[in-house]
């Protein structure tokens, strides 16, 4: 088994992240009833014994003691990181993983990344050394972290980079939570662009997300549980939204909108962490979903968002969860991948699913699905025991399709509308290290990656006949 | 003679434990519908064929369980303790923690052989404790990662380390419609190694077991154990012991031997095809009778259609009339030609089934002698609850299609370069992808060409 480690930077990736601590507690307390320390959590947490102090040894096998959070909090300002470690939560986060400065990144991606990130540079080496050494077998990085502002996208970036140097057999998952048109950040193109470039080159896998698109999904969530429409009650730990059931009481305002992205990580390595007849790793992900080294955006979606109180009807309700995980409306990003074109897809199911149930939604499906032409087949599949807390089944679906273009095409324009102006450069450009060439390079980056995608729609992947086989001498 | 079989990755060790349950419950089923003397006989063959003795009492599979990622074989493990009835040795089993990502090239390049000494002394082991040792048979799937690069590395080293053995590897086809990505790609590498190294492949289909489990078997929600299932049975319908055509009247020796030296005369024909009849339900199975007749007719049309079971078979394909002697692509279309079969008969009455209908030369290309090209084996134990059962493994052009479209589908991919960095990174560069694409446009030729 192997272990992974989150690295949440700014105030963003920290919030987000705090949430998927609490979650991922309350799924394993669900599974695993007798309280040992066991392999699937030891993906994500320590044991450590604690009873002489918070420096104690780690213990490998037998109960739990006080498990710790395989993580590195990174802010440049305390008062997201300062609130975990009052929370609930408290006691997950060792004190040696945190990295926090005073005054902020003034949501400038240059303040981030060459500022703190040369500052801070040893410091992060060696707390993630730390992190690595009390690992068995280190597979990934997740890093969560914002684009728009100058922590989570400057600091963030720079980690990563860090990351490709120091650990460059570790894959590095990124989840970066991109801006929206009418952000309030005024720099955030510039920062979002500046970050791309560093996603494009030194990330293994990147999972968009788009603020717009969890906040359709919440209120969704809202209307259906207020328009008492269906009758039934809803599950409310099956809220694909809800803290409940886990050690957080006080619901803040983007606590919904993070649950989601929360969720999205924990289905992601449950095939990794709990048993399946089909399992999906994280190696296999990146495998699976990356033919050219560059596209490596996977448009993701979750469902169901909710379970009913009541079970009835199972087989319809789960081939609607399939069906809902093309529609545009469960798309993390503002994307419709029904109507663009698919690179690869893949499908990870958890719960009482079987294999004829996969293969029976993908039969129907497919006819309306656009896959390139050298994949026409390209599905990778996964299907794992157990299933997520509050409900009996669940799917994630993660895209490698053209439909990101548009996000990233709308990033360009109103990258270009600043720069063409010249606007707030100087702030960046009077950071050491900084030149123009950073800006002229970042944007052609983001031109170059924008062109494949153009080149994939325009030619749907490849020549028009299929490319004719070898010719044996008979 | 004994068999050591090697588990390689998720599919092989799941596989392979429904492998030796239903071979340890078919021993200890009632419905044996024949002497004592004779059951007595079958039970010993079978226990000294795949199990060893240890001093628990609990007889303990021949096998070498092989995974890069543990939780597969931890509960392979588990499951077998939990029967009660067999297990595997606490010792033979190899895991790592990372598992191999679906990358072939990982597999191969990396784990292999990283791992070979290990690997191969568990093998050494288990061959050791085998008073004859009868050869090897590996399970694993072409689609993944571990099953078949590491499994592909590892037929080569048993090819090394014991050049005299028999060496058969049981491969899982995919389903059509993608279960991993890259799996036409990590299959036409695995093919192309595996036949060079390997006497014979014996190929299950996903899809065609799939088939049978929805309507031979009547299962509503098919799962993967449900599929394996149906393969373990296919497998042991061959390998439980039976009495070969001269053999005397003990059972088999050479399980494997007896399989392979006829099946594959030639070294450039190594892909066999495996049918079974009947296969239903069991809560059917009180309920339905069977005659050999009937079984022996739809068997010998099923190898005729290339149809995957008993239902469904087009009764409109016949064989080329005899004496005329017509080049091979004016022969009626949808004809399986084969080089040679083998047909296994298990229950009530064996002696007096009539199988001169498998041996009408028109069935076979011309090279061998009718009575060479088929061999049948029988035994008057009935199988695994089946009054009456014909297994027929077959040396034809069964698979031509199904590698055709793999090989086509993963060339389509490699003209588009797709995925390609994930195979450099490891060690697999372009020109090995052609080597392997040649290979196998080769053997698609020969068979073709039948």
């Amino acid at each position: 088994m192997t272990q992974s480690v989150v690295v949440q930077v700014g105030q963003c990736g920290n919030q987000v992240g705090c949430r998927f601590w609490d979650l991922a507690l309350r799924e394993h307390a669900a599974v695993n009833k007798k309280g040992i320390y066991d392999e699937a959590l030891s993906s994500f947490f320590r044991n450590v014994d604690t009873r002489s102090g918070d420096n104690g040894p780690d213990i490998y096998k037998g109960k739990i003691c006080s498990l710790k959070a395989r993580a590195l909090l990174i802010d440049m300002e305390e008062g997201v990181v300062n609130e975990i470690l009052q929370g609930p939560l408290r006691d997950v986060f060792d004190s040696k993983q945190l990295i926090t400065d005073v005054s902020g990144s003034g949501n400038n991606w240059a303040v981030g990344h060459k500022i703190y990130g040369c500052q801070y540079r040893e410091n992060i080496v060696e707390k993630l050394r730390k992190t690595a050494e009390h690992c068995d077998c280190l597979q990934c990085f997740f890093i969560i972290h914002s684009m728009g502002g100058g922590t989570g996208s400057g600091l963030g970036t720079f980690v990563l980079n860090l990351l490709e140097e120091e650990f460059p057999e570790v894959y590095r998952f990124v989840t970066s939570v991109y801006p929206s048109g009418e952000d309030d950040v005024v720099t955030s193109p510039y920062n979002s662009v500046l970050a791309m470039k560093e996603l494009n080159e030194h990330a293994d896998c990147v999972l968009p997300i788009e603020n717009e698109s969890l906040f359709e999904i919440v209120n969704k969530i809202h209307q259906m549980i207020n328009s008492g429409k269906l009758g039934s009650t809803v599950k409310q730990n099956s809220l694909v939204t809800s803290s409940a059931g886990s050690a957080k009481t006080l619901e803040k305002p983007f606590d919904a909108m993070n649950n989601i992205v929360a969720n999205l990580l924990l289905n992601l390595t449950s095939s990794a962490r709990f048993e399946g007849s089909l399992n999906m790793d994280l190696n296999e992900i990146s495998m699976n979903l990356v033919p050219f080294p560059r596209l490596h955006y996977l448009v993701s979606s979750l469902t169901p968002l909710y379970t009913l109180a009541d079970v009835n009807v199972p087989s319809r309700r789960l081939d609607q969860m399939f069906s809902d995980a093309f529609s545009r409306d469960h798309q993390l990003i503002q994307a419709d991948p029904k109507h663009s074109l698919y690179l690869a897809c893949a499908l990870l199911v958890r719960g009482n699913v079987q294999v004829s149930d996969l293969r029976r939604n993908i039969e129907r499906l497919k006819p309306s699905l656009h896959f390139v032409s050298w994949n026409q087949e390209g599905w990778k599949t996964g299907l794992c025991s157990v299933p997520p807390v509050g409900h009996s089944h669940s799917l994630l679906a993660l895209a490698n399709n053209t439909c990101v273009k548009p996000t990233f095409i709308e990033l360009k324009d109103r990258f270009m509308k600043l720069y063409k102006k010249k606007a707030h450069l100087h702030h960046y450009l009077q950071i050491d290290g900084m030149e123009q060439s950073c800006f002229s390079e970042a944007i052609s980056s983001l031109s170059d990656l924008i062109e494949e995608y153009n080149e994939l729609d325009a030619t749907k992947g490849g020549p028009r006949i299929d490319p004719s086989r070898l010719k044996i001498a008979v | 003679m004994s068999i050591v079989t090697v588990q390689l990755g998720q599919c092989g060790n799941q596989i392979g434990h429904e492998l030796f349950s239903v071979l340890c419950s078919d021993i200890r089923g009632t419905h044996g519908l024949c002497s004592k003397k004779e059951n007595e006989s079958y039970q010993e063959s079978c226990k000294e064929r795949f199990f060893s003795e240890e001093q628990s009492g609990v007889p303990a599979a021949r096998a070498v369980l092989v995974d890069m990622e543990p939780k597969v074989i931890s509960q392979t493990l588990s499951m077998a303790a939990r029967s009660g009835l067999w297990k595997y040795n606490s010792h033979s089993h190899f895991c790592q923690k990372q598992g191999s990502g679906n990358n072939w090239a990982n597999g191969y390049c990396v784990h292999g052989p990283r791992h070979k000494e290990a690997i191969m002394e568990l093998v050494q082991r288990e061959a050791e404790k085998c008073d004859l040792l009868g050869g090897f048979v590996t399970i694993m799937s072409m689609a993944g990662g571990t099953g078949s690069g590491l499994g592909a590395f590892v037929t080569q080293c048993l090819r090394d380390a014991f050049p005299t053995s028999f060496l058969l590897n049981h491969v899982i086809w995919p389903y059509g419609t993608g279960e991993v990505i890259v799996q036409n790609y990590n299959s036409v590498l695995t093919l192309s190694h595996l036949y060079h190294s390997a006497d014979a492949l014996l190929v299950h289909e996903n899809d065609v077991i799939h088939k049978i489990c929805a309507q031979l078997m009547n299962i509503k929600q098919i799962s993967f154990r449900d599929v394996n299932q149906v393969i373990a049975h296919q497998l042991g319908s061959v390998f439980q012991p039976t009495h070969t055509a001269g053999g005397g009247s003990g059972y088999s020796r050479n399980p494997l031997g007896d399989l392979l030296e006829p099946l594959v005369p030639h070294p450039e024909f190594r892909m066999l095809g495996l049918r079974n009849i009947p296969q239903m339900a069991e809560s059917s199975l009180a309920f339905s009778s069977f005659s050999w007749p009937g079984l022996i007719k739809h068997l010998r049309q099923i190898l005729i259609a290339n149809a995957h079971m008993e239902e469904g078979i087009d009764w409109q394909v016949r064989p080329p009339q005899p004496g005329s002697s017509i080049p091979s692509t004016n022969k009626p279309l949808h004809f399986n030609t084969s080089i040679a079969n083998l047909v296994v008969l298990r229950g009530k009455d064996v002696h007096s089934v009539d199988l001169g209908s498998f041996q009408d030369p028109s069935l076979y290309t011309s090279w061998l002698n009718p009575q060479d090209a088929f061999t049948a084996w029988k035994t008057p134990r009935a199988f695994n609850k089946y009054e009456k059962s014909a297994a027929l493994v077959s040396n034809s052009q069964f698979l031509l299609k199904p590698l055709d479209s793999i090989v086509g589908k993963a060339w389509n991919m490699f003209a588009s370069k797709a995925y390609l960095h994930q195979y450099t990174k490891f060690g697999i560069q372009e020109e090995d992808f052609l080597d392997c694409f040649t290979t196998l446009e080769q053997v698609i030729s020969s068979y073709t060409n039948l």
